[in-house]
């Protein structure tokens, strides 16, 4: 009779949505019933207007923020991708610079942040360079990791074939690593849009190529509440989004064979 | 007083662990011995020959070195003295043609990211051999295992005796002129071990691939050889050699016969004898 409310994908789409919509509708309704002004809290209603009246410089915004982040992303994993095959390849270089990444990592954006952008002349490049330091140990770690993680029986008989340091990595090490480096890009491609965020704020950048961050900035200053509220709503809109094309990409690339990513049917 | 006077019915009374003349040897271990880095002694000298188109097992208590002769002959480690001969060579000349080594491990150890082909591809990828040549090759191998309907699978879709055949499939594929396998069935139920035992026989009984076995199972070791070396412990060295002299190719009617028993009863009583600790000024 109801194949479609038994079905397990609808409730896993539904029952959150219901959770959302039935949250804003109290939210709505409360907030009208005690008249709380629009520049303490908002109503819903309120940032929805707020969207439209701010619509074109909110999305120019949101551009801005979104160039950065995928900009320092894919610097990221380049980096990070390249690093980790260094360190693999020797014991000693791994020593010698593992420090170094936690360093970086360690080292709270927003204090390095200034200098980054004092030393770099061009704001776009000063904050992607910020995000990058952000989004880039995850890469490293997991990528590095998983490199290292081949099942000894098949490293043996690779070994036993004879055969190529290049065709072992080809063959055996960069498959086997999959299923990490992925693990690494969920969390750097989050990390990345913080980065940008946390850099955006530390540069408070007006002008034209001013991203979201500013746009909360000066939302502040206005006492612009809804149009905050809206700044922030992309926000965490883009990190869903990133999070859940990593999902697809991972799904993609690992479904056929890795445990992670197959479903409760086998 | 042993249980058995030695030279009983079935002991092999040739020079001891040789097989008689008559076949060309694929492998001699000429009085070698495996002294380990830390000082123990994992094999004491061991002088064996084994023939071409033979299917010898190697049985005994653990720690009697049947490993580590299996890895001897594999040319995986180096004897701590004496030598061994591969095709009347060196070790050198080992993996040309007409002088292939297989070797099977106790686990399948399969890509799980590649389908079954693939697997099986992996050796003759390894060796350089282009995709197309090898195909032929590989669906040949996965026919010889019965797993031709499986070729598209993926490992973590395949049965634990699935996945063995595919990693005997891996080892045929490079058209081997020695088999060696190392307990391979070992962790399998009885019922699909005696399944694989069955389709080994009949492998090896199409193209008479020489073979060495190790395992530790008395049945086994009885049903697949056509030779069995009972191994003991400290040190690790050859006990006693038995030759199976039984119709091939060996099936149920083998297993059920009056024959397979007494070979087992035998052969259980030598691993009793074998796995005793060793008497007045035994060990060296």
């Amino acid at each position: 009779m109801r194949p479609l409310l038994q079905s397990e994908a609808f409730i896993r789409i539904a029952a959150p949505l219901g959770v959302g919509i039935v949250m804003v509708g109290l939210w709505e309704i409360g907030f009208r019933l005690a008249a709380v002004p629009v520049y303490l809290f908002p109503k819903p209603s309120d940032i929805v207007a707020s969207f439209m009246q701010h619509g074109p410089a909110l999305l120019r915004a949101l551009l801005v923020t979104l160039r950065i982040t995928l900009q320092a992303f894919a610097a990221a994993v380049l980096l990070g991708t390249l690093i980790a095959f260094m360190f693999v390849q020797s014991r000693a270089i791994e020593i010698s610079l593992f420090p170094y990444a936690v360093l970086l990592q360690v080292t709270p954006v927003v204090a390095i942040a200034p200098l980054i952008i004092i030393l770099v002349k061009n704001t776009q490049l000063s904050l992607t360079i910020c995000a990058t330091l952000v989004a880039l140990f995850p890469i490293i770690s997991n990528t590095t990791l998983g490199l290292r993680s081949v099942d000894p029986g098949l490293a043996n008989y690779f070994r036993m074939n004879r055969a190529s340091r290049l065709k072992t990595l080809i063959k055996l090490r960069i498959p086997g690593a999959l299923p990490y480096f992925f693990g690494g890009l969920r969390i750097s491609s989050g990390l990345a849009l913080i980065g940008a965020v946390v850099a955006e704020f530390v540069a408070g950048t007006g002008g034209r190529s001013s991203g979201l961050a500013y746009e909360i900035l000066d939302a502040g200053f206005t006492l612009d509440i809804p149009r905050m509220f809206a700044a922030l709503f992309l926000i965490t809109l883009t990190g869903v989004a990133l999070f859940a094309i990593m999902v697809a990409v991972s799904r993609l690339a690992l479904s056929s064979w890795h445990e992670s990513e197959i479903g409760a049917e086998t | 007083m042993n249980a058995l006077p030695p030279g009983d019915r079935f002991e092999d009374k040739a020079d001891h662990a040789r097989e008689p003349a008559g076949r060309a040897p694929v492998v001699e271990v000429l009085s070698a011995e495996k002294v380990f880095q830390n000082g123990a002694r994992g094999l004491a000298p061991v002088d064996l020959t084994i023939a071409d188109g033979e299917f010898l097992t190697l049985i005994g208590p653990s720690g009697c070195g049947k490993s580590t002769l299996l890895k001897l002959i594999a040319n995986l480690i180096e004897p701590s003295d004496g030598r061994l001969l591969w095709w009347r060579g060196g070790q050198d000349r080992v993996g040309q043609d007409g002088r292939r080594l297989a070797f099977v491990f106790q686990e399948p150890t399969l890509m799980p990211w590649a389908r079954a082909d693939a697997n099986v591809r992996l050796p003759l990828e390894l060796a350089g051999v282009g995709k197309r040549d090898a195909a032929p090759r590989v669906a040949d191998a996965l026919a010889r295992v019965g797993l031709s309907a499986f070729s598209r699978h993926y490992p973590r879709q395949l049965s634990g005796g699935m996945k063995m055949r595919v990693s005997i499939a891996r080892a045929l594929v490079t058209e081997p002129n020695l088999l060696l396998m190392d307990e391979p069935f070992g962790a399998l139920d009885e019922f699909t071990r005696n399944r694989l035992d069955d389709d080994l026989v009949r492998l090896w009984w199409e193209r008479r691939l020489t073979t060495v076995f190790v395992t530790h199972s008395i049945y086994e070791a009885v049903f697949l050889s056509t030779r069995i070396i009972v191994m003991a412990a400290n040190p690790g060295r050859i006990f006693r050699t038995m030759t199976i002299d039984a119709a091939q190719p060996r099936d149920l009617g083998f297993r059920d016969s009056p024959q397979f028993a007494a070979y087992c009863r035998e052969l259980s009583a030598w691993l009793a004898e074998a796995s005793l600790p060793q008497r007045t000024g035994g060990a060296a």
